[in-house]
């Protein structure tokens, strides 16, 4: 079966400067992946790049195929069809990427009439439909408001809501939750589960928060200065992580019972990108480096079924974790 | 459990607020009556949302805004009015340490010269010892002297918040007030810097006033965790049982909401409705409205904080004394 979207070899330079250096994705229709790294890691640069988002002095290299057909630096008038009515995206900020000076009618107007053959009543009734169905109260009303009418969470669903004016196959969501409270986020959260189940669409969950994206995907990718580390499934990988950068994400993370502990904190930070390390970009932070680990960077293996790490330490990475003494 | 260090005793701050250019002025209560006691070498946590006042009761604390109503005791003693002299010395000995570790820091200024300046303010030492305290400083705070002679601009988030810190640590204080000190830094270096500040606090046996919105983080560090929900303490309790037996809705609602890698929670509680508005404060239990377990006696009476047994208070009609906490577990 042909995967929903496959990228393979994608790499971003902003002048000169690589900041994703091959990433290997493959995503079916109707999964939910998750895409956890710290910030400057390159999760959310894979898919402006992808989708042909990011400003033109942007160099970018490699291979994006949706339904087997190439979209990376597809013309204009295909990515047109493709973003938005293939793919759609949501942001952090939901503020920002809606007109403060339109309506939220005329803003859900113009993206059915870009993407849907209905004009006229159809289109207010359909964006009435997709107000209804993202939960705002009193929609009919509130068609006629403007954004600063609405509250954070509020605006969120309206993006949400325009998200889906194009009958997505795939929905991207850039930190989808970072910038609301945590009752809010859980209603947002429990809004894209719900409509995703419905629609049978797949999505993209871009988050530092491991929880969040524990709890609302099946796959998950961790990437790290700009590649992917380690890609499992959610409850293998949160049960037994491989690569030692994505045990140090879950170690970091304090515990909500049991046993207080102390963190294990990864020393260091992120690399520069204009002065990556040679060979693996995490060998300078990692406990388990050897002298290998400057030669080459690492590329990303098949561990198990559906399980692939990037680290030639994964076995003494596997056994410093189960407390076996290596050796 | 030793003498309390700060004592907050019923203290209300409120603002006004004009809706559009001519409206009327309303009161908004962004602290109604907050009661708090950190022993000394303790942290309290505070938690809750954003609006629900965790911030505004941190700089009154400090001293940097007046309570309308209640008091604040420092060592006992009532702290002082902002900008007279009195405070000032005792602003030596409490801190603070911000969110946005950039916009506390000088982008034009050597960092080691920020570090300083709290000592050049308060006088303390010489010069040559005030240098030798910068030094000390920055090894305190896991970077080295040479540290100092960077701007901001030239050092990364975590660098930039234990520079925030380690100016805080100048003038040698005895209590710190932490808003938020490690929301906007990546997780593993919130680790980092929470690691940090648990050795610190133990080895200057500091007492912490923790406020953020991460339940994770404020377990990690606190002895105590009071929540709020629209300027009201709602539950208070030992950081492990509160997060494990929460018993207030909205304190379950909020450990519900913060869902943990490894194990999917059955059924979790989503609350339905907006975060509270502040300007427009329900009647009875502020948070009746979003409360699934609301009676009608929520929404006519503004429930008590009342102790249940085991060092809990809780402020919810649903939850009252030992007897409820046995039946709510079974």
């Amino acid at each position: 079966m042909t995967p929903l979207v496959s990228i393979q070899g994608l790499s971003v330079a902003f002048s000169g400067v690589p900041v994703l250096r091959g990433v290997d994705l493959a995503l079916g229709k109707g999964e939910a992946l998750g895409l956890v790294g710290e910030s400057g890691s390159g999760k959310s640069v894979t898919w402006l790049a992808a989708l042909g988002l990011l400003p033109r002095h942007a160099k970018v290299a490699g291979s994006v195929r949706l339904d087997g057909r190439e979209i990376l630096g597809a013309p204009a008038a295909t990515l047109d069809q493709v973003r938005g009515g293939r793919i759609a995206m949501i942001f952090q900020d939901p503020a920002s990427a809606l007109n403060p000076v339109l309506t939220i009618r005329k803003q859900l107007c113009e993206a059915l009439a870009l993407h849907r053959d209905l004009s006229g009543e159809a289109v207010k009734a359909e964006a009435l439909r997709l107000l209804n169905l993202v939960g705002i109260p009193d929609a009919a009303r509130r068609l006629s408001a403007f954004p600063h009418e609405f509250s954070g969470g509020q605006v969120q669903r309206i993006m949400i809501a325009m998200a889906f004016a194009g009958n997505p196959d795939l929905l991207i969501a850039d930190e989808p939750t970072t910038a609301l409270d945590a009752t809010i986020q859980a209603q947002i959260l429990e809004l894209l589960a719900t409509i995703r189940r419905e629609m049978g669409m797949a999505m993209v969950l871009i988050s530092h928060d491991l929880g969040v994206v524990a709890e609302n995907c099946e796959r998950v990718a961790v990437m790290y200065a700009g590649r992917i580390v380690e890609q499992a499934p959610a409850n293998q990988l949160f049960a037994d992580p491989v690569h030692p950068y994505a045990q140090g994400l879950i170690g970091a993370l304090p515990p909500l019972d049991g046993p207080r502990r102390r963190l294990t904190a990864i020393p260091g930070t992120v690399p520069d990108p204009a002065h990556m390390p040679s060979g693996c970009a995490f060998a300078p932070r990692c406990s388990l480096a050897a002298e290998p680990c400057g030669a080459a960077a690492p590329t990303l293996a098949p561990i198990a079924d559906d399980r692939a790490v990037a680290c030639i330490r994964a076995e003494a990475s596997r056994r410093a974790l189960l407390g076996i003494a290596a050796e | 459990m030793s003498a309390p260090l700060v004592e907050v005793s019923s203290i209300s701050r409120s603002y006004a607020m004009r809706s559009g250019m001519f409206g009327r002025a309303t009161a908004v209560h962004a602290v109604d009556g907050v009661s708090l006691t950190i022993p000394k070498g303790e942290t309290l946590g505070l938690v809750g949302e954003s609006g629900s006042g965790k911030s505004t009761t941190g700089r009154i604390v400090l001293g940097l805004e007046p309570p309308d109503r209640g008091e604040v005791r420092f060592e006992g003693k009532p702290v002082a009015a902002l900008g007279t002299q009195a405070w000032r010395a005792q602003r030596a000995r409490m801190q603070m340490i911000f969110q946005d570790p950039l916009g506390a820091l000088d982008r034009r200024l050597q960092v080691g010269t920020q570090i300083r300046e709290p000592l050049d303010i308060h006088g303390l030492g010489t010069p040559a010892e005030r240098e030798d305290r910068v030094r000390d400083l920055l090894r305190a705070v896991e970077l080295t002297p040479a540290h100092g002679a960077r701007y901001p601009g030239a050092l990364s988030g975590g660098q930039r918040q234990r520079i925030v810190l380690a100016r805080a640590l100048a003038t040698k204080p005895d209590f710190l007030v932490c808003d938020e000190p490690v929301s906007a830094l990546d997780v593993s270096i919130q680790a980092q810097v929470v690691n940090l500040l648990c050795d610190l606090q133990a080895q200057l046996s500091l007492t912490l006033l923790f406020i953020s919105h991460d339940l994770r983080v404020v377990r990690q560090i606190s002895n105590t965790v009071a929540v709020m929900y629209l300027g009201r303490i709602v539950e208070i309790g030992s950081a492990d049982d509160l997060f494990a037996r929460p018993e207030h809705p909205y304190t379950q609602a909020l450990v519900s909401a913060s869902p943990a890698p490894g194990r999917r929670s059955a059924g979790r509680m989503v609350l339905a409705g907006d975060p509270p508005n502040p300007a427009a404060r329900s009647q009875g239990c502020a948070f009746h409205p979003r409360c699934p377990r609301a009676i009608a006696r929520c929404a006519s009476e503004v429930p008590k904080l009342s102790s249940v047994g085991g060092g809990r208070q809780v402020a919810c009609h649903l939850v009252t004394g030992p007897q409820a906490r046995t039946q709510d577990a079974a």
